[in-house]
Order: structure tokens, then C-alpha cells, then sequence
């Protein structure tokens, strides 16, 4: 008897809420650093900022030992471009991703990361988190330094990117935490950011919060904040009932950071930059299908038949041999890997990758489905790697995949795993298990708060960190370090700063917003009914091609949502208060979306950007970032060229700014 | 057939996300309280398993599964995924899914990195 329904047989009545309920009560939380956000990003930032001296809280949806994106593992490791075996430079990955992007990613943040991620990395062995092959059980491998036993993903020969066995790598941040003393906040949902005054643009002061569990209302009152959220899946796509299994991002992930910075008035930038949603969910549990992307780079792939489908590299040219399916290609520098939010690579960077006409050539018979994963043609050292290593230490793969798939006899030296079976065309990608792209579904793809060189944001007190916190920056190693990055940075203006005061009639009015879903007639819709409406507009008003009339139509319906259906919305328990408020949070997240997608008047390759009613792909005036804020409500916008950070008031050259940023720092540290 | 019927809503298909060995469990809760998303709720019969209250929030990342020092759950997907993962084993022919009536025998290999992790705890 575990299920709901079964209990309800088993005693003829509902089980009462098994906590006690606070609602109205109010819980006052000081600190020097306020933390928002408990995935690797923030966890990091809070071990950081407790290492300074400082006071710590921090606030976590769910629970800090094992929750966010990155709370259940990692196999891999990005931009260690310092570790003793890395060929490709701070500088070279920098450029190399911004010339990618063509400008549209982050300069500031990937340079940080790439100075500091092996040190954030050997900052995790320290904590217990193992990085070397110590049980030399893949010694003598081409991926493997003899030396130094570290081991090697992608690109064997540049070395700059780390395989480690990270499944336990959210329990050990934890027990950091609790060893440090950082005091820390489970299952609350953050409902906004407070503000000198109250005002919209004045210093961050602190965040208010409601206990999922309780119905407590929760006031951070904090010198510094950082914000450390994760991204918003459920923004255009909601259906968990169908989705779960499959889906790249928790149900905490509501984009709370992002609408609470928007309302306090921090400036965003990128919002309009939407990709494909390949992982939002209906295709199949990540990496439980045959494909040949990611973990899976470089292993065979093979139809009904046994006829392998070729890989190519780079430039289209057709590779001899496995080894080279992890080396760069000739005329090429090096590869930057999969996986680190870029949408697009350029060719001296780019991975080897299947055969890009099997769409083609599965069209006019040449390989019959369905296709097969066989990893037995690599080296048993390989094959090891690939399964036992990587799929065994990812999170959303140890348990799902490795442990679900051994346990039924699944054996990769002996058995092809099947890919999905899907139309000629949906073989373009070959990260198969993300399933057919759907057109009507998009995601958010690198937008986030504008940041200077030392990850604050536009905002005095508040800073951000992590992938998408962060506008254009990165996968979970770089979370971890601009979480590292941005608590010093808080903690060094904590130490200085005036005493934080709260405005009693701002945390008044945000109490009572929100305690509104309990008060409201039971007839109200539920959260579940508001969520699937905010992602039938953000599909319907918001997908890839956009003009004035739908965007603005689209604007009208999210503000009726919130006035009309949302404001008589009912939530009967903590728990569905908590996902009604991030239902709130949604809700201004589509507006910020929308709102920056009016205010880009072209169309753009690299954001994969389409203005129907401005047609003309990349015209080069409008080749810049256009930040958004809110002052008094209203919006704000303005131009700032792709490579602000390296003019003034920054230096021109990367390490200059990266040096004066630290400087003070270093002198602090002597 | 079941002595009574009641009125319930439909199942909340096609999620269960987690099965629960009842002669394991000792309903210490520590998998309710490590979900991330708060899919269980603590059993008012003290000492019984959890009731899994918002199957349709589980993600299937496996952190109670990780966190049960008892080794009391399994992770339980959805037929819809476990029908589509299959595969086929070279050798023979045979053609495998998860989920099949009569699996072949388990593959007992533990994941790289376990002999140094039992060696710690």
C-alpha cells in the first residue's frame, strides 16, 4: 500500500495534512549572504560565502541533499581549461565559443568559467568527489593522463573537458553546507525580491518565501543576494503526466529567479532567444534510447541490418576509424564539446558527428530502421567508459538508466540498444531520445540577467550565478563556478555594505498576494489548469514565428490570466499554494519572454529568432543585445553592443578585466 | 475481485514512479524527505512506507531510490517508456525490453567508481 487510492480503501477517508499548517505566520531569516536556489549553483555559492566569514542562508525548493537539475549527478566536466593537462586556453575556449555564437553568448561569464573551473572542480575532490581514476581501471586509456589519472570526454587530444564519477556530488555539497554552518531553508518557494524602499531598480535587500510544507511565510532579510535558480521547462510545456519520465528539468523549475529579478527591476537580456524543445519531455527518458550524441559521442550506429551509419567530421568529410570520432578533424583547433548551451558551433570547434544526410539516405532506403547503438565496436576501455562511467554517474541516468536497464539484463557487450523508431527527418539530430521536434514547442535558450565582471547584476546587492541565472553560460561545471565566483563577489560587498532594511508595507503587500490562492473559492481553478493555460499562450502567442499583433495579443491573454482565472485561482494545501505562486512567477516569465521578443525588430540566425513581420534574417543594426528592465512598471530597454564586456568602462582584453576584477581579492587574501 | 468498490478518481496513469517493498520499508521517511519535488508524504500509520501523493511531480531522477539505506524502492517508469526501450542482443538474436515477462538473467555489474564508494562507507 503506497498509492493515495490505496489508503483511501484501506481507511475510508483522506489522510489529513501531515504537517502543521502556518499560514500567515511569519519566520524573519537574517544573513549577510541570501542565497535563492539550491542546485549546484547556488550549493556552491553558499560553501563560498560561508568560506569568507559570512552569514549564510539559502532557499531551496525542494531539498538541498540531492535537488536541481544537477542534484543527481554528473559525468562530465566542462572548461577545465587550467587542469595540468588542458591544451586549449582560457582565452581559446572564450573566443571560440563567442565566435560560435557569433557574439551571442556570454564573454564574461564563460572567461570566468574557464579561469576557474578546475579550481572549483578540485575544490569538490577535496569534499569527496572523485575526478581521478584511482582505481586505475581504465589505465593505459587514450582518455586517461597516467599521471595525473584524470580522464578525458570529447576531445582526447585537447584534454580541456573532464570525465568524473559525480553521482554523489549533491550529498557531499551538502554536507559542506551543513559543516560550514550555512543555514539552510528546504521546500521553500521564492515570491519575490525586496528593495530599499520598496522601490522598483533600488538595492536588493532580502526575498520573501512561502514553506510548500507548512504555508509559512518566510522574510530573508539579506546584505547580498544571489540569485541561483534554475530554468522554467514548464513554461511552454506542461504536461507532466506524460512528460516526466523524459523531461530535462524538475517541476521546481518555474523561472522564479528570473520573474522576481524582472519585477525588482534587474536588467535582463536575451529573453527572446528560444530554441527547439527537444527535452522537454515527450520524447524518451534521457539516454535510455540508442543515439550518438552527448554521453553517447562517438559510439556506432548501425541499422536492421548491421550497416553502419558513417560519421563525419566537421567539414562533412567521412571518418576512417573510432579514434577519430574524438580528435579534431585536420584544419581544426579543437572541439568545444557537447552540451555547454550554445546552439551553434563553429566548424574549427565543432564535434565529429553521424553522417548529416541520414535523414536522406534513411528516405531512399539505404539504412533500414530501426537503427541500433552497438557499442561493442568500441574498446571494451570505451564501451566501459561510455555505460559504466558516464551513464552510471549522470544525473537522471544512474538510477533510470544504469541501474533499471542491468537489472533487465541489458548487457552493452553484448546487446544494440534500439533508437526510437521516428520520421526520416527526426534522425537530423542524433541525440535520438529527445524523440520528433515538435514544432509548436520551444524552450528558453540562454537568456538571463545581465551581469558585469564581477556576476552582479544590474542591481546593487544582488548577483547571479549559474547556467540559467546567467544569460549565455554554460552546463553544470560552469554553475558550480560562477557560483564560486559570484559568492566571493557578494560576500567581499556584504562586508561593506550599509545595514539591510526591509520595507514593512512591500513585504505587507507581498504577504498578502501570496496567501491568495487559499482564500479563494474552491470553484477557482487549480494550479495545474493555470500552468497548462500559460503554456497553451506561450505555445500558441509565443513560438517560432512571432509579429507585433500576436505578441501583443499574447501579452493581453497572460494579463488576463493573472487578473481573471489567477487571481480566482484555489489552492487547497501548502503544496499547491507553492506551485500556484510559481504559476505567478510563469506567468510574468511569458510577459518578460514576449516583451523582448517585441522588442527585437529583426530576424536572427543564432537566436533562432523569427519576426514574421521583419523578415530579413541578421540585418547588421541590429547585431547588438537589447537589455530589458522595469522602472515604476514601465519597461525599459536599451542598445548594448555584443562585446560590452571588453569595452568601456571594461578593458579591451579578457584577462585584464578578469585581473582587475580579482585584484582587490588577491589583495585580501596576501 | 475486490470485496467493495468505492468512488476514486481515474489513476493518476501513467505515472507510479516508485514501488515500495513493504517487508523492506520501515517508514523511516528519509526518501520523503529528500524528493526534490515532494511527490511522498509521510504515512499517518507511523512505521509504514510513504504514500506517493503527486506521482505526476516525480522526475525519475532516482534520489530516493540513492537515499533508501534499505534498498526498499524501485524506481517504477511509465509503460510508455519502458515498451519503447529495447534491444536486441547480437549473438543470438533475441530481442529484449524492459519490462518483459521473462527477462533475461540481470546483468550484475556494478556502475565504474562503486568498489571505491563501498570502500568509503
Amino acid at each position: 500500500m503506497s498509492t493515495w487510492h490505496e489508503y483511501i480503501e484501506d481507511h475510508g477517508s483522506a489522510p489529513e495534512w501531515p504537517y502543521p499548517i502556518l499560514y500567515e505566520k511569519e519566520t524573519v531569516i537574517q544573513s549577510d549572504v541570501l542565497v535563492v536556489g539550491g542546485g549546484v549553483a547556488g550549493s556552491h555559492a553558499a560553501i563560498a560565502a560561508a568560506k569568507q566569514g559570512v552569514r549564510v542562508a539559502i532557499a531551496e525548493t525542494g531539498n538541498l541533499k540531492r535537488s536541481g537539475s544537477g542534484g543527481v549527478g554528473v559525468d562530465h566536466w566542462h572548461a577545465a581549461c587550467t587542469n595540468p593537462c588542458s591544451k586549449v586556453t582560457p582565452l581559446d575556449y572564450t573566443e571560440a565559443v563567442m565566435e560560435s555564437m557569433h557574439g551571442y553568448s556570454n564573454g564574461i561569464a564563460r572567461y570566468i568559467t574557464c579561469k576557474e573551473s578546475w579550481d572549483t572542480l578540485l575544490e569538490c575532490e577535496e569534499m569527496g568527489v572523485q575526478i581521478r581514476d584511482e582505481d586505475d581501471e581504465f589505465k593505459g586509456a587514450e582518455f586517461r593522463d597516467d599521471e595525473t589519472k584524470l580522464m578525458f570526454g570529447y576531445d582526447y587530444q585537447n584534454r580541456h573537458i573532464l570525465r568524473i564519477w559525480g553521482h554523489n556530488l549533491k550529498p557531499l555539497l551538502y554536507y559542506e553546507m551543513k559543516r560550514l554552518g550555512v543555514v539552510m531553508c528546504n521546500r521553500i518557494v521564492i515570491t519575490s525580491l525586496l528593495t530599499e524602499g520598496g522601490r522598483q531598480g533600488a538595492r536588493v535587500v532580502g526575498a520573501t518565501g512561502v514553506n510548500m510544507r507548512t504555508g509559512e511565510f518566510v522574510i530573508f532579510q539579506a546584505r547580498a543576494t544571489i540569485i541561483a535558480s534554475g530554468g522554467a521547462g514548464r513554461l511552454f510545456s506542461f504536461a507532466p503526466e506524460m512528460t516526466a519520465a523524459a523531461a530535462m528539468s524538475t517541476m521546481n523549475s518555474a523561472g522564479t529567479g528570473h520573474a522576481i529579478g524582472w519585477n525588482a527591476g534587474a536588467e535582463l537580456v536575451l529573453m527572446e532567444q528560444t530554441g527547439p524543445g527537444r527535452l522537454s519531455g515527450y520524447g524518451y527518458a534521457p539516454y535510455s534510447m540508442g543515439n550518438a550524441h552527448n554521453t553517447y559521442h562517438g559510439v556506432s550506429m548501425v541499422d536492421s541490418n548491421g550497416k553502419e551509419v558513417p560519421w563525419v567530421d566537421a567539414y562533412g568529410r567521412e571518418l576512417k576509424t573510432i579514434e577519430e570520432r574524438f580528435l579534431p578533424a585536420r584544419d581544426q583547433k579543437f572541439h568545444l564539446g557537447p552540451g555547454i548551451g550554445i546552439s551553434m558551433y563553429a566548424e574549427p570547434y565543432r564535434s565529429s558527428d553521424l553522417a548529416r544526410d541520414l535523414p536522406e539516405r534513411i528516405r531512399n532506403g539505404e539504412f533500414q530502421l530501426p537503427l541500433y547503438t552497438d557499442m561493442t565496436h568500441l574498446s571494451e576501455m570505451e564501451r566501459r567508459c561510455l555505460f559504466g562511467m558516464m551513464i552510471g554517474n549522470e544525473g537522471k541516468t544512474r538510477i533510470p538508466i544504469y541501474d533499471t536497464l542491468t537489472k533487465a539484463g541489458f548487457d552493452p557487450d553484448k546487446d544494440m540498444l534500439q533508437a526510437p523508431v521516428m520520421a526520416p527527418e527526426a534522425y537530423q539530430h542524433s541525440n535520438f531520445w529527445g524523440g520528433p521536434p515538435i514544432p509548436h514547442l520551444r524552450s528558453l535558450s540562454g537568456g538571463g540577467f545581465l551581469v558585469d565582471w564581477n556576476l552582479r547584476t544590474s542591481l546593487e546587492g544582488l548577483y547571479a550565478a549559474g547556467t540559467s541565472p546567467v544569460f549565455g553560460a554554460g552546463c553544470h561545471g560552469e554553475s558550480h563556478t560562477m557560483g564560486r565566483y559570484a559568492a566571493r563577489k557578494a560576500a567581499a560587498y556584504a562586508k561593506t555594505c550599509a545595514e539591510p532594511v526591509l520595507d514593512r508595507k512591500q513585504v505587507a503587500a507581498e504577504k498578502s498576494r501570496a496567501y491568495q490562492p487559499i482564500r479563494q473559492s474552491k470553484r477557482g481553478a487549480g494550479w495545474k489548469e493555470l500552468n497548462h493555460a500559460i503554456a497553451r499562450v506561450m505555445q500558441d502567442y509565443c513560438g517560432k514565428y512571432k509579429n507585433e499583433p500576436i505578441l501583443q495579443r499574447g501579452l493581453s491573454l497572460l494579463r488576463d490570466l493573472r487578473e481573471n482565472e489567477g487571481a480566482a485561482a484555489f489552492a487547497p494545501n501548502p503544496h499547491e499554494l507553492g506551485r500556484m505562486l510559481e504559476c505567478f512567477s510563469l506567468i510574468t516569465l511569458g510577459e518578460l519572454v514576449m516583451h523582448a521578443s517585441l522588442a527585437r525588430k529583426c530576424s536572427n540566425t543564432y537566436l533562432d529568432f523569427h519576426r514574421i513581420d521583419y523578415p530579413q534574417m541578421d540585418p547588421p543594426e541590429w547585431a547588438k543585445h537589447i537589455p530589458l528592465r522595469q522602472e515604476d512598471g514601465k519597461i525599459r530597454m536599451r542598445e548594448l553592443p555584443l562585446d560590452f564586456h571588453l569595452r568601456a568602462p571594461y578593458a579591451p582584453a579578457y584577462e585584464e578585466n578578469y585581473q582587475a576584477a580579482n585584484k582587490q581579492e588577491v589583495l585580501g587574501h596576501a | 475481485m475486490p470485496d467493495k468498490v468505492y468512488m476514486l478518481p481515474n489513476s493518476p496513469a501513467p505515472n507510479k514512479g516508485m514501488n515500495f517493498d513493504a517487508m523492506r520499508c520501515n517508514g523511516c521517511n528519509q526518501c520523503v524527505e529528500v524528493c526534490p519535488t515532494d511527490v511522498m508524504m509521510p504515512n499517518p500509520v507511523k512505521k509504514t512506507m510513504p504514500i506517493v501523493l503527486y506521482p505526476e511531480e516525480c522526475w525519475f531522477c532516482g534520489a530516493c531510490v540513492e537515499e533508501c539505506e534499505r534498498d526498499a524502492i524501485r524506481m517504477t517508469q511509465p509503460v510508455g517508456q519502458t515498451i519503447s526501450v529495447n534491444w536486441l542482443r547480437k549473438e543470438t538474436g533475441e530481442y529484449f525490453r524492459l519490462g518483459m515477462k521473462n527477462p533475461p538473467p540481470p546483468n550484475l555489474r556494478p556502475p565504474s567508481g562503486e568498489k571505491r564508494r563501498r570502500r568509503r562507507v
